[in-house]
């Protein structure tokens, strides 16, 4: 069974992220940018299924400007066999990725498609259902722990009020939360190995994809800021003041 | 404009989360409902009270009992024919289907609306809530998520909404449900609580979470909330976890003890009306945001607390 998982190219998740001055978005220019954690989970289920033989192949995939490729080299690093990029320097929204993903997931066939459940940057959770929608295919979203049996897979996934386990038929989306595993770093003989491995670029157009943006980011701003408020010297106080706001038991 | 509600129900009550969303869709124009499930009719009926809804439209049928989006998406995107806009609750449910049903509206959704700034404009967060964007949708029709915390609860009674069945849709034989651990507790639940008291890594074990967080819990009759850090060290079960990956929060008043303030954290909590804090840390982050804040050894300070309040 051959896996695909598309990785996103976002600022790295310690970086604090600043609004520009102008308003336009967010500043990304001279900043670490990382893979997707969410998608780092992601690449790290598709290698332990080929490890454990479920899979044979995996195929990483990257939606995004040219710098995309030390994203999908990583992915390589870590064990996924090749690579291709769709490249853009447009920001592409969810259900043009989804359809980009489409086209693809019609040319490699794959059994499983697995996604991060959200990028970090604009926080859409959307790319996995819709391609879901697109292919036909069932969705495990929000996934802990996914099990391949026979022509089926068993995703149990983190809902509101605990955990709910459903059984998919394949071909199926799956898309990672945090706590399906804990990623491999890739050693340096394999960073240097990745770089021989297969890498195509594409082009949306060559999946006769239109990107323009249905949404319209009209502007961007600073979150409302909320002030430091007291410190109490001792518990007697904080009792006091909570008491005055009708906290009690 | 007609908006259709996505209903989150349990199989017998309208979850919080729903009355969120009806405000959100009321600043829209009319507002419908959807109820899917199986022997949902007095889930439907308490819908119908749902103060300034029109139709309610009930889907009963054993293919929508788990709420399997293969199923359900292919309904609602049905009833999209007549209205214009569809609009979910941003819960695990909501986010799960309204993707769905967007891709086959071909409509790009606007996920966890703030506000309602227009017809087709509204802000939402990004970057785990550290940039709020303005954005306008050029779709014909609408697919929404909203963020519960973000918008009054409409009242759950004085409505009069007309119930209408709807025959569409069954299953689409690719999934099926095979079981939950729903965490059952006489405790209120952490998106809808008045108090939350959190704990977070300081704690150092589950045994200590017990001890030292949940009696602070019981004698407020407040729900049990936690950092990821306390998570992912297995405290306590991941549907705990408040923040950015966890759940989004706003009750009138959050404890935070022990947890230092990560972003990640603060994105969760931070529309909290008043936020107390204990640390041993004086310079912890989460000092930054607290109303009242406490620097303490918390093995001490918070038993005396829970002994005093």
């Amino acid at each position: 069974m051959k896996i695909l998982v598309p990785v996103k190219r976002v600022l790295d998740y310690n970086v604090k992220p600043r609004v520009k001055a102008d308003g336009t978005g967010v500043d990304l220019a001279n900043v670490k940018m990382s893979m997707n954690p969410f998608d780092e989970i992601g690449v790290e289920e598709a290698i332990r299924l080929k490890e454990k033989g479920v899979a044979t192949e995996i195929v990483a995939v990257s939606i995004g400007p040219a710098k995309a490729q030390e994203t999908l080299r990583t992915a390589l690093a870590m064990g996924a066999d090749r690579a291709i990029l769709v490249q853009t320097d447009d920001a592409v929204e969810p259900l043009a990725v989804a359809k980009i993903l489409k086209a693809i997931a019609d040319a490699e066939q794959p059994g499983l498609v697995i996604l991060g459940k959200q990028a970090i940057d604009d926080d859409n959770n959307q790319t996995g259902q819709m391609l879901a929608a697109l292919t036909g295919w069932a969705q495990g979203t929000f996934a802990s722990a996914v099990n391949v049996e026979g022509d089926s897979v068993s995703v149990t996934r983190e809902v509101d009020g605990g955990l709910e386990t459903v059984k998919l038929k394949l071909p199926a989306i799956v898309t990672t939360d945090l706590r399906l595993n804990e990623p491999r770093y890739a050693s340096l003989p394999n960073i240097m190995k990745a770089k021989s491995k297969p890498l195509d670029t594409k082009s949306p157009a060559d999946y006769g994809v239109d990107t323009a943006p249905r949404v319209k980011t009209v502007k961007v701003s600073e979150p409302p800021v909320r002030s430091a408020g007291v410190k109490v010297a001792d518990v007697d106080e904080l009792v006091a003041k909570l008491k005055a706001m009708g906290v009690h038991s | 404009m007609k908006t259709l509600v996505w209903v989150e129900h349990d199989g017998s009550a309208v979850k919080d989360a729903t009355l969120a969303a009806v405000t959100a869709a009321s600043k829209l124009g009319e507002v419908h409902l959807l109820v899917a499930g199986e022997g949902v009719d007095g889930v439907a009926k308490a819908a119908s009270e749902i103060a300034g809804v029109g139709k309610v439209h009930v889907a009963d049928n054993a293919a929508f009992a788990h709420n399997l989006p293969e199923n359900v998406a292919p309904l609602v995107a049905d009833l999209m024919g007549s209205h214009d806009a569809f609009v979910a609750p941003a819960t695990t449910t909501g986010k799960n289907i309204a993707p769905r049903v967007a891709a086959l509206l071909d409509v790009m959704q606007i996920s966890e609306i703030l506000s309602v700034e227009g017809p087709k404009t509204f802000t939402r967060p990004i970057y785990a809530g550290n940039a709020i964007a303005t954005v306008e949708s050029s779709d014909a029709k609408l697919v929404l998520t909203v963020r519960g915390t973000a918008f009054d609860k409409a009242a759950a009674s004085g409505g009069s909404g007309t119930v209408e069945a709807v025959s569409a849709g069954g299953d689409a034989g690719i999934s099926s449900f095979v079981g939950a651990e729903i965490a059952k507790s006489e405790r209120p639940e952490l998106t809808s609580a008045k108090i939350i008291v959190s704990g977070g890594r300081a704690l150092g074990s589950s045994e200590k979470y017990q001890e030292v967080i949940v009696p602070l819990a019981d004698k407020l009759g407040a729900a049990l909330g936690a950092s990821r850090a306390a998570v992912d060290a297995g405290y306590v079960p991941n549907d705990y976890q408040v923040g950015q990956t966890g759940k989004i929060v706003a009750p009138e008043v959050y404890f935070a003890i022990g947890i230092s303030g990560a972003i990640q954290h603060l994105a969760g909590m931070k529309d909290s009306k008043t936020i107390v804090a204990i640390n041993k840390d004086e310079d912890a982050p989460i000092f930054q945001v607290a109303d009242l804040g406490l620097v303490a050894d918390l093995f001490s300070a918070v038993p005396e607390l829970t002994a005093k309040i």
